[in-house]
């Protein structure tokens, strides 16, 4: 299979905030909402060097929702950033009205997204945003797997007119997508072909994907790879194309059963090319304080995890 | 075409329209729309820098109104009618399949005067911000006005507005409440009581006003008092005493026409009441 380099450990966040920060140079009507964590989801870069740009908008994110929406219709590009569960579950209606609803061209980018916030526990450990997001009428939904990639979907994603939820993280992870990358929304990239098996990976778990397939072709396993970055509007056609070869597939995500990527691609193979299928995702409950890795481990998303998917979905052909 | 006629003619005539609109639609709000209807005809038909022929949705160059209170459609929608933003036979189709003139405003239309979608309370004032700093960074000293209810107010969005609109200077922003101390579920003071609306806007750093909001020449006095307030470094919110139902008087002072469709035989006493003076669609 093809061999992944990590280039070195980096927070996804920080790409998006690298990105952020370009693009405020280049086009003057890029804006910029925090609720009072803006060196978190890293909009310090943008906020620092254009303060009139930038709008604090304090612990109050259903106005900051509406502010964005205001500033979107009167022709700026708003990027809202907080943390997911902050700017997903806290505010559905504010979206769904100001945002969705009306049109508006705004960004919500959502940092510390998922079990990997590690030690802060399950307040802030959205495994629904996914789901909730991807509920919303014409919403664009993209979660992105490394640092270069959140980067490259950042630039996509202002090129892009209509409202987009842009999930990233906190912790440092394996860098490992090439730094030139294009971003295509919609697009599924394909890091590895194979025959034997479909696995589907979305954000962090790409990763531990990478690592599975290895273990797995040492076994005489050949994986069909697939980095799913744009969960909505989902590539129906490299999903189809994978398990039409493959006929049987895994879904790895950071994220719940329900409402993720996994039903999502179930749903499709249902109604067009059904084939036996395995989730490497949360069941029906909340996360807990610890490091990022050990909660992978505890909540059996990492690579062995994927691996043992692999095998029981392999018995099931 | 309403040049011609005075304030009080159009109000009577957009009043005439908002009880038959409901009538017809068999369902609606005409309580609240009952008690803006005088100061909105004094902001869109002599106050408001702009057009039917000018009007954009980005709003650039002109003044911008967004309705936050977004179920008065009725006086709305019939507020824009007779200004000329599309045509006033259209206001037969209110509520019905297929309507550019939804329950609550819809931008999904093509429907001129709708700058967002409105209905879920709260909301408005937030966007109405927003417009209003895009203008401040595009140069454009036009104003943004923003019409609340008083029952409206108890969400909390509505106070992180209030908040942040201080805090950054937002100074060309005129806030309206539509105080006329009804809700859904019975008088405000019943259901969660706002005691000192005045004192409360103060505190959060905005200038406030008060005026009667069923008298032509206060109103016209207070959008004036407003824009003296503003450019100044606060926001400004007129509060607008009004009457639920006014101007029909089985409807007036009542939470219980807040949402609910006259039948025939009331819609003909509400009509005796209001005279008909530009012509009914």
């Amino acid at each position: 299979m093809q061999q992944y380099i990590n280039t070195g450990n980096k927070d996804t966040r920080s790409g998006f905030g690298a990105a952020l920060s370009e693009l405020s140079d280049r086009n003057p009507n890029i804006v910029a909402l925090c609720a009072d964590l803006t060196g978190s989801v890293k909009m310090d870069g943008l906020a620092s060097k254009y303060p009139e740009r930038f709008f604090q908008c304090g612990i109050a994110e259903a106005n900051m929702i509406g502010v964005a929406a205001g500033l979107a219709l009167s022709g700026k590009i708003p990027f809202v950033g907080s943390f997911a569960n902050f700017v997903t579950a806290r505010v559905y209606d504010q979206i769904r009205q100001s945002i969705a609803y009306s049109k508006t061209n705004v960004k919500i980018a959502a940092s510390h997204s998922g079990l990997t916030v590690g030690e802060d526990g399950a307040t802030h450990q959205t495994l629904e945003d996914l789901g909730i997001m991807r509920i919303m009428p014409e919403m664009v939904v993209i979660n992105p797997c490394d640092y270069n990639q959140t980067k490259a979907a950042t630039f996509a994603v202002a090129e892009y007119v209509g409202p987009v939820y842009l999930r990233f993280g906190r912790p440092s992870v394996p860098n490992f997508t090439p730094e030139d990358q294009v971003f295509e929304i919609g697009k599924a990239v394909t890091l590895s072909e194979g025959s034997d098996v479909s696995i589907f990976a979305t954000g962090h778990l790409v990763w531990e994907a990478i690592q599975a397939a290895e273990i797995l072709e040492k076994e005489g396993i050949s994986v069909d790879l697939i980095n799913i970055h744009t969960i909505k509007p989902l590539d129906e056609e490299t999903v189809l194309k994978s398990v039409g070869k493959t006929k049987a597939a895994v879904v790895a995500e950071e994220h719940l059963v329900a409402g993720g990527l996994g039903e999502l691609i179930a749903g499709v193979l249902a109604r067009k090319a059904p084939a036996p299928m395995e989730f490497v995702e949360v069941d029906d409950r909340f996360g807990q304080s610890g490091k990022p890795k050990q909660l992978l481990e505890a909540y059996g998303l990492d690579a062995a995890n994927i691996v043992a998917a692999v095998k029981k979905v392999l018995a099931r052909k | 075409m309403t040049k011609e006629y005075s304030l009080e003619q159009i109000a009577l005539q957009i009043r005439r329209d908002i009880v038959r609109m409901v009538t017809n639609a068999e369902s609606g709000h005409p309580g609240g729309s009952l008690s803006s209807t005088d100061f909105l005809t004094v902001l869109f038909f002599k106050k408001l820098n702009c057009t039917p022929e000018t009007w954009t949705r980005e709003g650039k160059d002109q003044d911008m109104f967004f309705l936050s209170a977004g179920h008065i459609t009725p006086v709305y929608y019939s507020t824009l009618a007779r200004c000329g933003y599309f045509p006033v036979e259209e206001l037969s189709t209110f509520r019905k399949i297929g309507t550019r003139l939804q329950g609550h405003p819809s931008i999904r239309w093509g429907l001129p005067g709708v700058h967002q979608a409105a209905g879920s309370l709260g909301q408005g004032i937030s966007v109405a911000i927003g417009a209003a700093l895009a203008k401040k960074l595009n140069n454009d000293d036009n104003y943004v006005y923003v019409l609340l209810g008083d029952g409206e107010s108890q969400e909390g969005q509505v106070w992180e507005a209030a908040l942040f609109a201080s805090h950054h200077k937002v100074d060309n922003l005129i806030a309206i409440t539509d105080y006329n101390g009804q809700q859904i579920d019975g008088r405000v003071e019943d259901v969660l009581g706002f005691t000192h609306l005045k004192e409360k806007w103060e505190a959060f750093g905005w200038e406030v006003i008060e005026a009667d909001g069923h008298d032509m020449e206060k109103i016209e006095k207070a959008y004036d008092k407003a824009k003296d307030k503003s450019g100044k470094g606060k926001p400004v919110m007129i509060l607008f005493k009004t009457e639920m139902g006014h101007g029909v008087d089985f409807m007036a002072g009542t939470h219980k026409w807040h949402g609910k469709n006259p039948s025939q035989e009331q819609c003909a006493i509400a009509l005796a009441q209001l005279e008909e003076t530009i012509g009914d669609f």
